[in-house]
């Protein structure tokens, strides 16, 4: 018996084994693309995804999160390393630098141009969930086709493994392994967060492998003597990738998120100087009473953010399986 | 059950192994910056740190055999870990449940409307809200709480579980229940009102995700066809609604408790930092911050078979509930 | 059931139904108190940063451990609230032979344990048998730390000790013979371990029973449950569940009696829930309150009060493994190229100041004359020049997850030390490790090559500071590595055994001008006051420079 959160995973892999033949419009109707033969399962869920207005929200907000990291080096007025006003931050009085100008948010606690820190923060803020996502993904394609491929006590082991690192709550883990290096830095952030969703990908992947590979439309075209690189390569892959992007993008708004958590409790990089929004809302939490600002405006981008790719994500995953409207 | 013991056994030698590998130690945080080089070896040698890993672990294991986890170092140093993991994991229970609870019956009404009013301004507001409540790092919306409700308000306490004034006889462990039960009601109520803001930060996920469960699989039962043929057959708009919709909708509610448990100890470990509440996810980010060996391997360990074993449950209530998945299992 | 509860709700701050319930509760609890016979009464409720280890003090070594048990137990000597003067406690007086090997106490009389039983001469040569005759795991530093700190070895002779015997003269006179003598005493015997406890509590509840297991210690049913001594306060209970340590008022007291019925220790793990549970009145105070809460806190019409300070914030330099640290010219380049004192105004505390020796001025044998550093950059460049050390690169160490009393933002320390430092044309390779996963693992071994760490005094004794530091060479600063390492330990011993106060006090002023002009094994950077904040409500604490608070004086003027 395997546990609720792998059952989970195993119905957004099912997905993937599903033909164009099951396809039923958003409504249940079936009505116009439920019998396009022919249409991959991706295509169909593209044309409901575009009519979406959840999908175009999150969307926007991602598009624009993106083009902010890559913009914000030339739009930054400050390097946000550099104490510019530190002279205007008194320790003993609790003071911090007020917005003036040039400083349109004034100083952090350190003196530094918070509004050039909340600008480059994306970029960080981007790379630490792009990266974790990557490396979450990379380690699972690797766990789950070494299961998928050798199967046997292969795949039972590597499986069992996966299952009993699915049964630790993923923020337990997260810390453990956080806790695990000695000196702190975004890296070991991101290893962090990466790791917990080793296992969550592994399953994922094999579940739509094995589904893929045993569906009717996968059967017919081997039935019908397609060759087999073009059944990987038409069929198998783009079925299967499917869910692994619902999947990314969901754990993509995760891995903002638990960032964040782990710079609260202590575990976060040390070194402050490239700043990232999980980071300054973490460092914020001792001046969350004085000085406020400091940690709403990290916290606010943060659910912004993890809001727009919850609804990619999800609007993407509803797309794919409209039968399971969760 | 086989999972269960292969999750204790594993776990047990990967944390075992795992925290001693981490740089620094019980000697740092027992000595601080009084220790020096002569008094930190003999103190490592002491605590039999000195060993091999794996006689280390086996020595352990001896103990444990016998009821010994170890003796907390940091978190309440002197206190056997199992004792205080015992003493502690009522809170966290408490309070897990107090977010559950919250969640359930907020959470499945909204839902339910949502869904038969489906594109109405409540839908859309809950749509939105869910995926907010989901998205809002859960310390923050902890210490939002916090900050307004008890610090600008002075409405609810700011922590803890109880006032240490009230003299309250303890039971269960559960203080809110202990108060009931002992019949101390200032003692339940002064519980109560510190166990209300805790929840509520914690029920923010559960919540999210219930009420979006609960409106999909309303909206899925309502195009079922023994409800359309209820509704062809005139049947009362309340019974429809109790004996067709509501019952069947809530098989998938069921099990999204059970994989709330892993978002639930998550969220304690913050939720319970934000408001001192004494529970095991308070002990082991204390545990981590002061290397307290002993308990985070027995909270660790105790956590993920309790997490395993709610997932057990669940799977298991759920085949008693839908006659459907008793018989496809026995078939697979 | 609700009769027999006495309910202490002095803020009921219920809404509701509830709010008639309490009322009439706190009506009933009232009726009880009067009738109960307590003349000032209240209830004091004090945040605490941690859990205490234990109850008996002398296995303990953390302030939360001693807040407690300072308030159950008293020494033979004491300290003058609000000073680090030593005053008579247990001990009326004291006078040492010629040569300060033999003390003879004499008593207070009429002084009972908490358990009724006399404290006398014989209770007093009990204590420090029991003391001296410690085995196993109570023979270490982590349990024992104040005695092998400041008597050396047990009775099992493996270390020289200092003490040697205790005689009961008459049950008001007890005898004490060292074996050398020392500066230190008997001001040492002010330190909360040393506590006179009990002999028929230690015996009942096994006070020695306490042993090393896996990873931790395990301690006696005596110091988990029954710590007795003859303090103002009593122990009642520590509700671990909710984690609240009760104490209550002593009424058989010799002296003064305790003005608060109970006194109630809250521990409440993180800082900024401290502040917010005393905002929102669910504590009377807290200890240390960061110091970026100070002003908001005093805006708010909290009662906050800044010690004298007490401690010492350094920056380390171990010579073992950057040689170039090893030339006195690097490190006096070092002093020069930070700022102390734009340090002090923009990072340290309110009240903190530039530290221009290893201890402050409340210390015997401070010398104002030492050779002072004043931040000259210049200067530090030049010196590495001469040194040949243009392009000196250095480690610089800093911990994470830690603020203790010197140190209370170790990030912001680093930060304006390593832009001082580059901005003398040092290359600084910053490196930082949390405090009790890895940093101290490698600092106190020697490993970092330049760190920031520090100490907060237990009592007045140049000893207590730079007789820690570098009173042996084997120490964070390698000083074992230098030539002149063995002779300044020499030079601090010697110091400590000179019986006559002006001669020794000249010794340790001298020994202070080579450690800054000589040596310089390490820079002092600053002295930074810890504070210590209460409610309006309450009265009569008085803050002590060596955070050594007695709630006995202090009362609650409740805001009914």
């Amino acid at each position: 018996m395997t546990s609720s959160r792998a059952t989970k995973i195993d119905r957004l892999a099912s997905v993937a084994a599903r033909g164009p033949e099951y396809e039923v419009g958003p409504e249940g109707r079936g009505s116009e693309n439920g019998h396009d033969a022919g249409v991959s399962l991706a295509a169909s869920a593209w044309r409901r995804l575009r009519r979406n207005p959840v999908f175009i929200v999150g969307a926007v907000v991602i598009g624009l999160f993106v083009l902010l990291a890559v913009l914000a080096p030339f739009i930054a007025p400050h390097d946000p390393a550099l104490r510019l006003l530190e002279d205007q931050v008194s320790r003993a009085n609790n003071e911090i630098p007020p917005p003036q100008d040039g400083y349109p948010l004034g100083g952090d606690q350190y003196g530094r141009d918070l509004f050039s820190r909340m600008l480059l923060g994306s970029q960080q803020t981007l790379l630490v969930a792009a990266l974790a996502t990557v490396i979450g993904l990379g380690g699972g394609l690797v766990l789950g086709t070494l299961a998928g491929a050798f199967g046997g006590w292969v795949d039972s082991v590597v499986m069992r493994i996966v299952d009993v690192l699915l049964s630790i709550p993923s923020l337990l883990l997260a810390v453990s392994i956080g806790a695990l290096f000695a000196d702190q830095s975004q890296f070991t952030v991101i290893l962090a967060v990466a790791i917990v969703q080793i296992p969550i990908f592994a399953r994922l992947l094999r579940g739509t492998m094995l589904s893929v590979r045993e569906s009717d439309h996968v059967l017919a075209a081997k039935a019908l003597g397609v060759k087999r690189r073009a059944i990987v390569f038409r069929h198998i892959l783009p079925n299967s990738l499917g869910p692994v992007i619902v999947q990314s993008t969901l754990v993509l708004a995760i891995a903002v998120l638990d960032a964040a958590a782990l710079s609260f409790l202590g575990l976060g990089a040390a070194d402050d100087s490239t700043p990232e929004w999980g980071q300054m809302l973490g460092n914020a939490q001792d001046f969350f009473d004085s000085q406020p600002h400091l940690a709403f405006w990290p916290a606010g981008c943060i659910i912004v953010v993890a809001l727009g790719f919850t609804l990619v994500g999800e609007s993407m995953r509803e797309a794919l399986d409209p039968r399971q409207r969760r | 059950m086989l999972q269960l013991a292969l999750v204790v056994v594993v776990l047990s030698v990967l944390i075992f192994g795992w925290l001693r590998m981490l740089p620094g130690g019980p000697v740092s945080a027992l000595l601080g910056d009084r220790g020096t080089a002569e008094s930190r070896a003999e103190l490592t040698e002491a605590l039999g740190l000195n060993d091999p890993i794996f006689v280390q672990y086996f020595a352990f294991l001896g103990r444990a055999i016998t009821g010994d986890f170890g003796t907390s170092t940091g978190v309440s140093p002197g206190k056997p870990a199992m004792e205080l993991f015992l003493e502690r994991f009522p809170a966290t229970i408490e309070l897990s449940i107090a977010a559950i609870l919250i969640a359930l019956i907020g959470a499945i009404p909204l839902g339910y409307l949502a869904a038969r009013r489906r594109g109405g301004w409540l839908d859309n507001a809950g749509v939105v809200g869910s995926m907010i409540g989901i998205s809002i790092p859960i310390f923050f919306l902890a210490f939002l709480l916090k900050y307004f409700l008890s610090i600008k308000l002075g409405w609810l306490p700011t922590g803890g579980r109880q006032s240490p004034d009230i003299d309250a006889t303890r039971v269960t462990g559960f203080f809110v229940l202990d108060g009931l039960l002992t019949r101390e009601w200032d003692a339940a109520w002064d519980a109560l009102k510190h166990l209300l803001l805790p929840a509520l930060a914690l029920a923010s996920i559960p919540f999210a995700v219930i009420f979006r469960i609960t409106r999909a699989s309303v909206l899925d039962v309502m195009d079922e066809d023994y409800v359309r043929t209820a509704r062809s057959k005139g049947l009362t708009r309340r019974i429809i609604r109790d004996r067709h919709i509501l019952r069947n909708a809530m098989l998938p509610v069921v099990t999204t408790v059970g994989l709330q448990t892993g978002a639930l100890l998550s969220g304690a470990v913050l939720t319970e930092t934000v408001f001192s509440w004494q529970g095991v996810g308070q002990a082991l980010a204390i545990g981590f911050e002061r290397k307290d060996f002993p308990v985070l391997q027995v909270v660790i360990i105790a956590a993920a078979m309790a997490y395993v074993l709610v997932n057990l449950l669940v799977d298991l209530s759920y085949a008693v509930i839908d006659p459907r998945i008793r018989t496809a299992q026995k078939v697979s | 059931m609700l009769q027999l509860r006495v309910a202490r709700t002095r803020r009921t701050a219920l809404i509701g139904l509830a709010a008639a319930l309490a009322v009439s509760l706190t009506a009933c609890a009232e009726s009880e108190r009067e009738s109960g016979g307590g003349q000032e009464g209240g209830t004091l409720v004090f945040g605490a940063t941690g859990a205490p280890s234990n109850f008996d003090p002398f296995y303990a070594s953390d302030g939360e451990t001693f807040r407690v048990t300072r308030q159950l137990f008293e020494n033979l000597v004491g300290i003058k609230p609000g000073t680090a003067e030593l005053e008579p406690e247990l001990a009326t007086k004291w006078e040492s032979s010629p040569d300060g090997k033999t003390w003879t106490f004499t008593l207070r009389e009429g002084v009972n344990f908490h358990d009724g039983t006399p404290f006398n001469a014989d209770a007093v040569c009990k204590n420090f048998e029991r003391m001296y005759g410690q085995t196993g795991a109570g023979a270490t530093a982590a349990l024992s730390y104040y005695w092998i700190e400041n008597f050396g070895g047990f009775s099992d002779g493996a270390n020289p000790s200092l003490y040697k015997s205790c005689s009961a003269e008459n049950p008001t006179t007890a005898k004490l013979e060292l074996t050398r003598f020392t500066a230190t005493f008997p001001t040492m015997l002010s330190q909360d371990s040393f506590a006179m406890q009990s002999p028929k509590a230690m015996d009942e509840f096994q006070a020695n029973n306490v042993k090393a297991q896996g990873d931790s210690f395990v301690f006696s049913e005596y110091a988990r449950l029954h710590p007795t001594g003859t303090g103002p306060f009593k122990f009642t209970s520590y509700d671990e569940a909710n984690g609240t340590i009760e104490l209550a008022r002593n009424d058989q007291y010799w002296g003064d009696k305790a003005k608060l019925n109970k006194l109630i220790f809250r521990v409440i793990e993180d800082e900024t829930a401290r502040k917010q549970a005393l905002e929102a009145g669910d504590i009377d105070g807290y200890d240390f309150p960061a110091p970026a809460d100070w002003d908001s806190l005093k805006a708010d019409g909290f009662n906050l009060q800044i010690r004298d300070p007490f401690n010492i914030l350094y920056l380390g330099i171990t010579q073992k493994n950057n040689p170039a640290l090893k030339n006195l010219k690097v490190r006096q380049a070092l002093a020069y190229a930070i700022d102390r004192e734009s340090l002090v105004k923009s990072v340290m505390p309110e009240n903190s100041e530039v530290a221009t020796q290893f201890y402050p001025a409340s210390v015997d044998g401070y010398a104002d004359d030492v050779q002072k550093y004043s931040y000259d950059p210049e200067r530090a460049k030049q010196l590495l020049r001469e040194a040949g050390q243009p392009n000196l690169t250095v480690e610089l160490w800093w911990p994470s997850q830690v603020t203790r009393p010197y140190m209370p933002n170790p990030q912001a320390i680093f930060g304006a030390i390593k832009e001082d430092l580059e901005g003398a044309g040092i290359i600084v390779k910053p490196i930082s490790k949390p405090w009790a996963g890895g940093y101290l693992d490698q600092v106190e071994v020697a490993d970092a090559q330049l760190f920031l760490l520090g100490w907060t005094g237990d009592y007045n004794s140049p000893e207590n500071f730079i007789g820690t530091f570098f009173g042996t060479t084997e120490n964070q600063f390698w000083t074992s590595g230098s030539p002149w390492g063995q002779q300044l330990a020499t030079a601090i011993e010697d110091a400590d055994s000179t019986v006559d106060a002006a001669e020794r006090e000249a010794k340790y002023q001298q020994i202070n001008r080579d450690l800054m002009s000589k040596y310089l094994p390490a820079i002092p950077l600053s002295h930074s006051p810890p504070a210590i904040v209460v409610s309006p409500e309450v009265q009569g604490l008085v803050p002590s420079p060596l955070t050594k608070e007695e709630f006995a004086a202090v009362s609650v003027s409740s805001p009914e």
